[in-house]
């Protein structure tokens, strides 16, 4: 079975981020990078789905030279290659551009089944997986959180606000993880030294314009300042009091 | 006017309150609004959208609870209303449908709106990125402008009349089918859309405890129980629970963060909420920095005396 997984570099979860100097954007100055959360949960489970059923994973990313340091730790876990969309401006693309993009080459690649995080931690869209679905003509299911696939067929558990439901669908599809579908493994050292000369290939593509265009990014509003009621459970009733008279809230 | 044309989700025939609101959200862009409700029981809940603003009201019937059949009745109605908008709300089945329908619509997605503005057909959308670390101001050229709306920030109105109600037979050949939900216990709210959410962190010292915070979301009785990544990861609570940039983003009118330190990917997942409460025993802890009012002092000790008190608040209405 040909597997894709899609990753993206994203700015890491603990990094404190800074609106650059046009107010359109963010100052990339000094920011570390990491694969998105969700990501590294995608590759794990085409790493097992290749482990069960048989094929080859490949590790997509749309992003920049670097992403090849990420794409090459995956393959060091037990992806078998990497293709980089070679592009520096990965992360000012909207929904539908980067889908479009990676469209095409999933569909180059002749996969059934492609894996992608719920959604990038860096814009939070969480379109890029069903879009690409939807366009391939392909089943989707997403926020996956247990997936089992026999022959041609899949049935995936996926979490929503009234409980987990059960989605029944054959391949070609695309998934969507969810944390809790797996436990992502670490490299080992044989895994590492394996994939040290391997080369990942850059590729061009060809580009598909924005449908947005951003206006104004702004830091989140301030909360204005608070205090501190008071100690222990003794500070209860003026935290009540606070509650109802002054926010209004209970 | 432009025709916004608005998926509204429904359980037992009862709209959901995030769809209210996404109505809500449509008709402050000036919408003319066509609301789709599909499954069991949604002529009961199409009945109910007038009221609440929407102009027409589409009951699709029959169909197999499959995602991407659904998306093509959404779009398919988008087209034939010469929709200017589609809108869902951003819950689970929202965001699992908008892109599928924008996708269909050859138009982008901007996922889990805070503000929605239009000029004549020119919408502008608001939203956090990062999970709420900046925040965007974008304009869309887009064909058919398709977004998701935050639960607990757009106003439902009631303001509206009586909606002109139609049925349609829905499409079948679905690729994806449901075949089957584990609902929750009833009566549990999920934390992004509860109204008041009572949070947990390690400051609660172990899983066991947790009983007393679901005894103070039970004396709210509007609340729901979250908790902070180091707890998720430790395996004390459910990652549904997680609130954070790699959890859930939450907006309710009251946050209680209990023994919640307050670490940046936490932050930027609650700071909108409209009132923040921190209890912690460490007086330097970062949370105290966002919270409007706080505690110091022992969760266990405090999170108890505070149930009490709000039932007996409750108890004088």
């Amino acid at each position: 079975m040909k597997i894709v997984a899609c990753i993206k570099r994203v700015p890491t979860t603990e990094a404190q981020v800074k609106v650059a100097a046009d107010q359109k954007s963010l100052d990339t100055a000094g920011l570390s990078w990491m694969t998105s959360f969700y990501d590294e949960i995608a590759v794990e489970e085409a790493i097992r789905t290749k482990e069960k059923h048989g094929g080859d994973v490949t590790v997509l990313t749309l992003g920049p030279a670097e992403a090849s340091k990420d794409v090459r730790e995956f393959m060091a876990r037990g992806a078998d290659a990497g293709v980089i969309l070679k592009d520096d401006q990965w992360h000012a693309r909207d929904v539908r551009s980067s889908a479009r993009i990676l469209c095409a080459r999933i569909q180059k690649s002749g996969a059934e089944i492609a894996f992608f995080g719920k959604l990038a931690t860096d814009r939070d869209n969480g379109g890029v997986g069903p879009m690409i679905a939807t366009w391939l003509g392909w089943a989707c299911v997403s926020d996956v959180v247990a997936l089992e696939i026999a022959g041609t067929q899949g049935t995936a558990k996926r979490e929503t606000e009234q409980g987990i439901e059960t989605v029944s669908f054959s391949l070609p599809a695309v998934i969507t993880c969810q944390k809790g579908l797996n436990e992502p493994r670490r490299a080992n050292l044989k895994g590492i030294m394996a994939v040290k000369q391997k080369p990942i290939p850059e590729e061009a593509f060809e580009d598909v314009p924005n449908q947005q265009q951003v206006q104004k990014v702004e830091p989140p509003p301030a909360r204005k300042p608070g205090r501190i009621v008071g100690e222990g459970a003794a500070a209860v009733p003026a935290l009540i009091q606070a509650l109802r008279n002054e926010a209004g809230v209970v | 006017m432009p025709n916004i044309v608005v998926f509204v989700e429904q359980l037992s025939g009862k709209p959901s309150r995030a769809s209210l609101e996404c109505i809500g959200a449509a008709r402050s862009c000036g919408g003319t609004v066509t609301a789709i409700v599909a499954g069991a029981g949604a002529d009961a809940a199409a009945a109910e959208l007038g009221r609440f603003g929407a102009a027409k009201a589409v009951v699709l019937t029959g169909g197999e609870a499959s995602p991407d059949a659904l998306a093509a009745d959404l779009a398919a109605i988008a087209k034939e209303q010469g929709a200017k908008a589609f809108l869902a709300a951003a819950t689970s089945a929202g965001r699992d449908l908008a892109p599928r329908v924008a996708a269909l619509l050859d138009s982008t997605l901007f996922s889990d709106c805070t503000a929605l503005s239009a000029q004549g057909d020119a919408f502008t959308a608001v939203r956090p990125w990062l999970a709420g670390k900046a925040i965007a101001t974008l304009g869309s050229s887009a064909p058919v402008f398709c977004a998701t709306t935050r639960p607990n920030v757009f106003a439902a109105s009631e303001a509206g009349g009586k909606a002109e109600l139609t049925t349609r037979a829905a499409q079948s050949g679905g690729k994806a089918k449901v075949t089957g939900i584990a609902a929750k216990a009833i009566g549990k709210l999920d934390v992004k859309e509860a109204p008041v959410v009572v949070s947990g962190g390690r400051g609660m010292k172990g899983p066991e405890n947790f009983g007393i915070l679901e005894d103070l979301a039970a004396a709210f009785g509007n609340a729901a129980t979250g908790a902070s990544r180091a707890v998720v990861d430790a395996g004390w609570r459910p990652h549904s629970e997680q609130v954070g940039q790699t959890g859930k983003t939450v907006a309710p009118q009251l946050y209680i963060a209990v023994g919640i330190s307050g670490a940046i990917q936490h932050l930027a997942g609650m700071r909108t909420s409209k009132v923040i409460v921190a209890i912690n025993k460490d007086a330097e802890a970062p949370i105290f920095k966002v919270a409007d009012y706080g505690i110091v002092g022992d969760a266990l000790e405090v999170v108890p005396a505070l149930a009490k008190a709000v039932r007996e608040l409750k108890a004088k209405g």
